[in-house]
């Protein structure tokens, strides 16, 4: 064990240079051909089957398990495409314990569902690895639209367009396409740098053209780019990070756990990344769950979430909560930071205050507890953040309202993804709506 | 604990669970394994006459699967054994002297002519094994050779070579039938009539098991070339309790002691096969498959059922189905059965729905006020027990009789009490004139 291991503060290197590959390898390893075979085998081919139903984007689940069985790996990985185009990062990154999986009739029978998210791995995979490429892009409409966001969303909706024929150019501020599935996802559940081979993937098809470092509100504007384009799709999710609203939060040891997580997904050696030996993440989502197993994978000896109300109302699924207490990170339930201060030391004093229900309303008990801390991470929702870029462009609890086919109070702006009220924040989610907004772009452009 | 001996045309043996004719029979290493596992007695892989013949050196096998690759039928084209007669000889000798409470019956296949046949009986005789059984089943290789089921295929030789062999040797003679035949019956009746002491079946069944697409020749593939085999295993065991019946309830052969063999996997196919007339059961690819620890299982599990039903041997069970088979005509058309469904075991898979749907009465329901619900709509069903057959819970769909006097929401006719067949029915233009 090295010396930094057990050293108060902010440090790189905490963990033996050999460490770092196994903890964040692969965290769900690829089933092999014979374990997918016999996985498939369990699925019973239901009808009208409750798996379907529960998936956001709809996947033929039946028939691309059947495909699996009978050998035919590229159909099935054509059966999930047809779908949904990001069907390799979604079976990577879905909480299938709460979607698929979940209505699986084998769960309603044994307790063990069928291994959906792993078998559309395999048969995604094969495709992928392969390079077969399903779709080619129909005769050139001579109309072109604009999307702003390369994450999930906009991808999808990018490659639909594509197939009907339209241009694409796909603005992002970022210096890199693929949205969180890039910048967000954990680690150990998109390695490889598979979010760039998607990205490459779906683009394949012809016709999208990315530009990255261009952000909308920074010399690129919805009315300039509706007037070069027949449309515009807005894909932008939430770049916005949720205060913490407490004295102290500016200090140079709390940090935005979205922004630490990019940092450690863009890294190209993890021994760079410093973190604390002691850390404790604000929050009951997904991202407080990845940022704090990713710190404790990173070496932080003590790491605690704090959430304000119970274990149920956490955002983060069960498995999700399991998953990182397995791993050594502690979960607190009911109880809220007050306020931050520095200690003499270089610590970090975190109040936390007891919380409680009363009257069905959260609320304080006047009873105090404070934490030393190295660092603290702040992971209690991100925001729509493009100022005044969408004016005019009706919003619903900050965020962009839109129709049932996704397009917004501006008849020439469609929007989709986190960015848009009314979604789950799943990766499958801003596909299934990034898709269903090409449809009606390529409707409404074709009337 | 039930009595599991069993005397099977006069051959004893401490249960009646024997080995078929085939690899597991090969060599005295496999049969002392497979006595010291628990097994009743072997039927020795085929012999015949010098120079033993050659198998083939690629493979000789091919199979279809169920779900999680559970072999369900078997298909070979291996030939009679390929060991010099001599060899088998001594082996079945040292086993039948170190065994002797064992059953050893040892299969032949020699050309058509007496004195082939009474050369090989000699021989055979001096190891003192307990009986010979008479391979005619063979469907492919030895039958281009005017052997096995070319013999099996033509009752008269069927009869003639039985008679050689009972005029040429003491020990009980079984004729083991092909199933690559019409009519079953045929064969039984002319073994029976060259006077055999008991008949075996079934062979294997000619068959193609699957084509290699790459290389578009049936498969096992030898160079690039295949040729139909023979097929056994789980698949076949309707094939063969359907040919067991009928030979068991043919007048002309019902004293005639059958050895069942076909498919015979657990203890409960070997029980079937028992009250439909088999004396004695044989088994190879359930042996092929899993080992002969499955001897366990048929031994244990047999005893356990008898005990439970309270059947003190096998002669309380012998057959007992025989009298419950019968022609289609005299089958009771007024009685009348609907599926119902558990919906407690019901996981709503809707297999049974788009079956009866697509392909049925469409008789069951996939949704009832807006909700995923699944059942039986009595007006429509016909009570054809599809849905029993791929609903994936056991149980949980089950078929109930309705009561004579209640209504039948499907024909809208309260249930007939009284039984009536075919030959009765209005609709027949040939109905017996009863009146
Ligand atoms: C830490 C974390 C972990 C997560 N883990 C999971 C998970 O395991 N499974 C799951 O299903 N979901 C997960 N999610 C949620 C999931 O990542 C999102 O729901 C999904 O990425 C939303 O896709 P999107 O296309 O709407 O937005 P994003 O993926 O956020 O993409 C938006 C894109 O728009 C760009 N952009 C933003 N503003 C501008 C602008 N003004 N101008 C130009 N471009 C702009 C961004 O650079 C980005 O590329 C996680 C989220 C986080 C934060
Ligand atoms: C590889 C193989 C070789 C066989 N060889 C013989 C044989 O030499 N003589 C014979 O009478 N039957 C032979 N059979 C047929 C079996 O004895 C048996 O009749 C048939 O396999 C049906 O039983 P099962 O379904 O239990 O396998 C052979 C079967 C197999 C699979
Ligand atoms: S619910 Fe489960 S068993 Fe049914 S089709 Fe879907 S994966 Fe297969
Ligand atoms: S018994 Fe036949 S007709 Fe009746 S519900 Fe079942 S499948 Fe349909
Ligand atoms: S097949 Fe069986 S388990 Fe499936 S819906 Fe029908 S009754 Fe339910």
């Amino acid at each position: 064990m090295v010396d930094r291991y057990l050293e108060d503060g902010i440090l790189d290197g905490r963990l033996d240079a050999g460490d770092y590959d196994g903890n964040f390898g692969d965290a769900h390893p690829p089933l092999d051909a014979h374990e997918a075979m016999v996985a498939a085998d369990r699925c019973y081919f239901c009808y009208d089957a409750p798996c379907v139903t529960a998936c956001p984007t709809g996947i033929d689940i039946p028939k691309f398990i059947r495909q699996i069985s009978t050998g035919n790996l590229d159909g099935s990985a054509r059966t999930i495409f047809d779908q949904n185009i990001l069907g390799g990062m979604c079976a990577r990154v879905c909480p299938t314990e709460t979607l698929c999986e979940q209505a699986c009739v084998r769960e309603t029978a044994e307790g063990k569902p069928v291994q959906i998210g792993l078998l559309q791995r395999h048969a995604t995979d094969h495709a992928m690895s392969h390079g077969r490429q399903f779709y080619s892009r129909a005769a050139d409409t001579g109309k072109s639209v604009a999307i702003i966001g390369a994450g999930p969303a906009g991808l999808a909706c990018a490659h639909r367009l594509a197939m009907k024929g339209h241009a694409v150019v796909v603005y992002d501020a970022r210096e890199k396409a693929g949205g969180l599935n890039e910048f967000g996802i954990a680690t150990y559940k998109t390695v490889d740098d598979f979010a760039q081979h998607e990205v490459d993937y779906v683009t394949a098809i012809g016709g999208i053209e990315i530009v990255t470092g261009k952000r909308l509100g920074d010399g690129l504007t919805i009315d300039e780019l509706a007037k070069t384009h027949d449309a515009v799709f807005v894909g932008i999710g939430l770049s916005g990070v949720n205060a913490l609203g407490v004295d102290g939060e500016d200090d140079d040891a709390v940090a935005n756990a979205v922004d630490f997580i990019a940092e450690l997904r863009q890294a190209s050696d993890m021994a760079t990344i410093p973190v604390g030996r002691r850390v404790m993440v604000i929050g009951g989502g997904m991202t407080a769950i990845d940022v704090a197993t990713q710190a404790h994978l990173l070496g932080a000896q003590e790491v605690t979430i704090a959430y304000r109300r119970g274990r149920e109302q956490m955002n983060a699924s069960e498995v999700e909560q399991n998953q990182s207490t397995s791993k050594g990170v502690n979960i607190r339930h009911w109880m809220k930071p007050v306020e931050v201060t520095r200690s003499d030391s270089g610590s970090l004093f975190v109040k936390m205050e007891y919380t409680g229900l009363s009257g069905g309303r959260l609320a304080g008990t006047g009873k105090f507890q404070t934490f030393e801390v190295d660092q603290l991470f702040k992971a209690i929702g991100q925001t729509l953040e493009a100022g005044d870029a969408l004016a005019g462009i009706t919003l619903e609890k900050g965020r962009i309202k839109v129709d049932e086919s996704f397009r917004t109070s501006n008849p020439s702006v469609w929007a989709g993804g986190d960015c848009t009220a009314g979604g789950d924040d799943l990766t499958v989610t801003a596909v299934a709506q990034g898709r269903d907004a090409a449809e009606s772009i390529h409707a409404a452009l074709s009337a | 604990m039930a009595d599991l001996r069993n005397d099977f045309a006069g051959i004893k043996s401490p249960n009646p669970f024997w080995l078929a004719s085939a690899p597991p029979t090969d060599k005295e290493y496999n049969v002392v394994r497979a006595f010291r596992a628990g097994w009743g007695g072997v039927v020795w892989k085929t012999l015949g006459l010098d120079p033993h013949i050659v198998n083939v050196g690629g493979p000789r096998y091919g199979a279809i699967w169920g779900a999680d690759r559970r072999l369900l039928g078997l298909n070979n084209i291996e030939l009679i054994t390929d060991r010099p007669l001599e060899v088998n000889l001594q082996e079945i000798k040292s086993v039948k002297r170190d065994w002797p409470d064992r059953a050893v019956v040892t299969s032949l296949m020699v050309p058509c002519e007496e004195p082939c046949w009474e050369e090989i009986l000699r021989k055979v005789e001096d190891t003192g094994c307990d009986g010979v059984e008479l391979n005619f089943g063979c469907p492919h290789g030895m039958s281009e050779r005017g052997m096995g089921a070319a013999v099996g295929q033509v009752p008269e030789y069927i009869e003639m070579v039985t008679r050689w062999a009972k005029a040429n040797t003491r020990m009980p003679v079984i004729v083991k039938l092909t199933p690559n035949i019409t009519d079953v019956r045929y064969p039984a009746r002319a073994a029976h009539a060259g006077g055999a002491d008991a008949v075996s079946l079934i062979n294997t069944i000619s068959s193609i098991v699957s084509v290699d697409l790459d290389s578009f020749a049936p498969q096992p593939t030898i160079d690039g070339k295949g040729t139909h085999g023979g097929y056994c295993g789980p698949a076949v065991k309707p094939i063969a309790l359907n040919m067991v019946a009928a030979i068991a309830r043919d007048p002309e052969t019902a004293s005639l002691p059958i050895s069942g063999i076909g498919g015979i996997t657990t203890w409960r196919d070997a029980a079937e096969f028992i009250t439909l007339g088999a004396g004695n059961v044989q088994v190879c690819t359930a042996a092929m498959t899993y080992g002969f620890k499955i001897i366990d299982d048929l031994v244990e599990g047999l005893e356990q059922w008898m005990d439970n039903a309270g059947h003190a041997d096998l002669d309380a069970i012998h057959g007992r189905a025989i009298p419950n088979v019968t022609e289609w005509q005299y089958l009771n058309l007024n009685y009348t059965t609907k599926a119902r469904i558990d919906q407690d075991s019901c996981i709503q898979c809707g297999r049974c729905h788009i079956a009866c749907e697509d392909t049925s009465h469409q008789a069951i329901t996939n949704m009832i006020d807006g909700e995923r619900r699944f059942e039986v709509i009595d007006e429509e069903c016909v009570g054809c027990n599809l849905c029993v057959n791929v609903c994936p819970v056991e149980n949980c769909i089950t078929m109930e009789q309705i009561p004579s006097g209640d209504m039948d929401k499907r024909t809208g006719k309260p249930v007939a009490d009284e039984y009536g067949n075919w030959t009765m029915h209005p609709n027949n233009p040939m109905r017996d004139a009863a009146e």
